[in-house]
């Protein structure tokens, strides 16, 4: 479904990626694991087009979309849940929800926003909230939410569980488990290489901007380098 | 509550309606952009001088208004597109001063397009004043009155019920997320520079009749919705309004009471009082809810 080709990208003249090769097939949750500043969080950055590529190859369903605008990517079905959660947070959980169908036509959105309520029941007492005071845990919920307002069919996860306290943590990678039952396609990067690797079906090491290690999740968990390195083993 | 005092009071609030105006201009720009556009002046200036000279021409008055206002419009979309959307990967500062030269352009055109005289808009409705309870009161600051609060309550409605408001809205508090649900930033600033030149030619258009209005008449109005804007709290716009009827209020009866000499002092004594003392403003909250 998504296929990255030798995929290069800089801040101005320092590099951040060098030469990615990465794809997620259709219905797969594929996780990315590295150190800071290895660049994670700029690789989803390019794929929503919100960072431009220097070089390389993004295909999305067959297509070419390497300088497609981050709203047509959006319209295609690659949504992002960015790092740090970025709701809106002065308004409502209901507008940050319909802000996420923003490119859906409006008659699906109120059966969007059931189905993201139902997901996360405890949004549905907020609902005329601003966003900005909610818990973090349900913040990450509503960043969550929102992008799944978009109908994606590439869900791109951005650290969703940073700074959660670890009931929040499990009930996050909860969610994203019944996501990926529910035969989402999730690319997940998440610091909590652990809890990552264990409902990846396959996942990548990226190491300061190149892919070092690729293969199953289970397979990358008992790797050595990786125990040692991301697992703290 | 005296004649004499309620004879200011009126005056102050019509000046603070127009402040407010230009006021909620610099803020829907601020929002969009983190811009401060010093042209926002200019489109007063546009929208008075567009309606005046249209009018002269045999034009019916409200028609004049109107394409005044549309006028202006265009030139707030045309500087959004061809100055700042071209230098969008400029940082802020250099976009500000972007604004400054645009304005300079915009006064020097409208030299060579109309010319360097004071040019008068008849009122809507007839220059007999209104007696309210001693004060006497031109009907036509009750006119700049009831637009100010009519297009206070559009804008409210087209930033809490539609959809490219609320779109523009969620681009002032999240740039990222506002890319990566599908928002196309780009039009958000077309739009508000758009959106504030129209406030800003309806201000101009309200004030022409009052005290006339000239190529260079946008200068000081446009230094006194800043002042205004950044009293209330740059980029709250109940803070616009509050900010540029506290403004108006401020500088009429600072006239009335201690000298008309005072009155333009008044505006940016206040301004430098705000960015002392409270940077935030008035309704202001955006610097500290930064994390």
């Amino acid at each position: 479904m998504l296929e990255v080709t030798r995929l290069s990208s800089r801040y101005g003249r320092i590099p951040a990626l060098a030469g990615v090769d990465l794809s997620v097939g259709r219905g797969e949750l594929v996780a990315l694991v590295g150190a800071n500043g290895a660049g994670k969080t700029t690789l989803l950055r390019v794929l929503s087009g919100v960072q431009p590529a220097a070089d390389g190859i993004v295909r999305f369903e067959n297509s070419d979309i390497t300088g497609a605008s981050p709203r047509q990517r959006v319209r295609m079905g690659i949504v992002q849940v960015p790092e740090g959660r970025q709701v809106f947070g002065p308004m409502t959980v209901d507008d940050n929800l319909r802000l996420g169908a923003f490119m859906r036509p409006q008659r699906e959105t109120n059966a969007g926003l059931d189905r993201v309520y139902a997901l996360f029941p405890a949004l549905t007492n907020k609902r005329r909230e601003p966003a900005g005071t909610l818990s973090g845990g349900q913040q990450q919920m509503l960043a969550i939410g929102r992008a799944l307002m978009g109908k994606p069919k590439l869900l791109l996860l951005d650290e969703p569980s940073m700074g959660l306290a670890p009931r929040l943590v499990a009930e996050i990678f909860a969610t994203i488990r019944a996501l990926k039952d529910d035969a989402a396609t999730i690319l997940l990067v998440d610091q909590n290489a652990n809890a990552a690797l264990s409902i990846a079906d396959r996942a990548y090491v990226l190491e300061v901007g190149r892919i070092t290690l690729a293969g199953r999740g289970d397979e990358l968990a008992s790797h050595p380098r990786v125990r040692q390195a991301y697992l703290g083993l | 509550m005296s004649a004499e005092s309620l004879q200011f009071v009126a005056g102050g609030l019509t000046t603070g309606a127009i402040y407010a105006l230009v006021a909620l201009g610099f803020s829907i720009i601020f929002n969009a952009s983190g811009v401060i556009n010093f042209a926002q002046g200019e489109f007063v200036m546009i929208g008075g001088m567009s309606a005046a000279t249209l009018f002269a021409s045999g034009m019916a008055l409200p028609v004049a208004i109107a394409c005044a206002v549309g006028a202006a419009g265009i030139v707030g979309l045309m500087l959004a597109k061809f100055a700042v959307g071209r230098a969008r990967r400029a940082d802020v500062v250099t976009l500000i001063i972007i604004t400054i030269g645009a304005s300079m352009l915009l006064r020097g055109l409208a030299q060579i397009v109309w010319d360097k005289r004071i040019h008068a808009l008849p009122s809507l409705s007839g220059h007999r004043p209104v007696e309210l309870f001693g004060a006497t009161i031109l009907p036509q600051s009750l006119w700049v009155l009831a637009v100010t609060i009519a297009v206070v309550a559009m804008l409210s409605w087209f930033f809490g019920q539609t959809r490219l408001g609320k779109a523009m809205l969620a681009t002032s508090y999240n740039r990222l997320a506002a890319e990566l649900v599908g928002i196309d930033v780009r039009i958000v600033l077309l739009a508000s520079f758009g959106l504030a030149a129209v406030l800003g030619a309806i201000a101009g258009v309200l004030i022409a009749p009052i005290t006339f209005v000239s190529y260079d008449s946008g200068v000081m109005l446009g230094l006194k919705g800043f002042a205004a804007a950044i009293l209330g709290g740059l980029g709250s716009f109940p803070g616009a309004v509050v900010g540029g009827l506290t403004l108006g209020l401020l500088e009429s009866l600072a006239a009335g009471y201690l000298s008309s000499a005072y009155k333009d002092v008044i505006a940016f004594v206040v301004m430098l009082a705000v960015l002392l003392v409270m940077p935030g403003g008035i309704l202001g909250a955006r610097t500290s809810a930064r994390v």
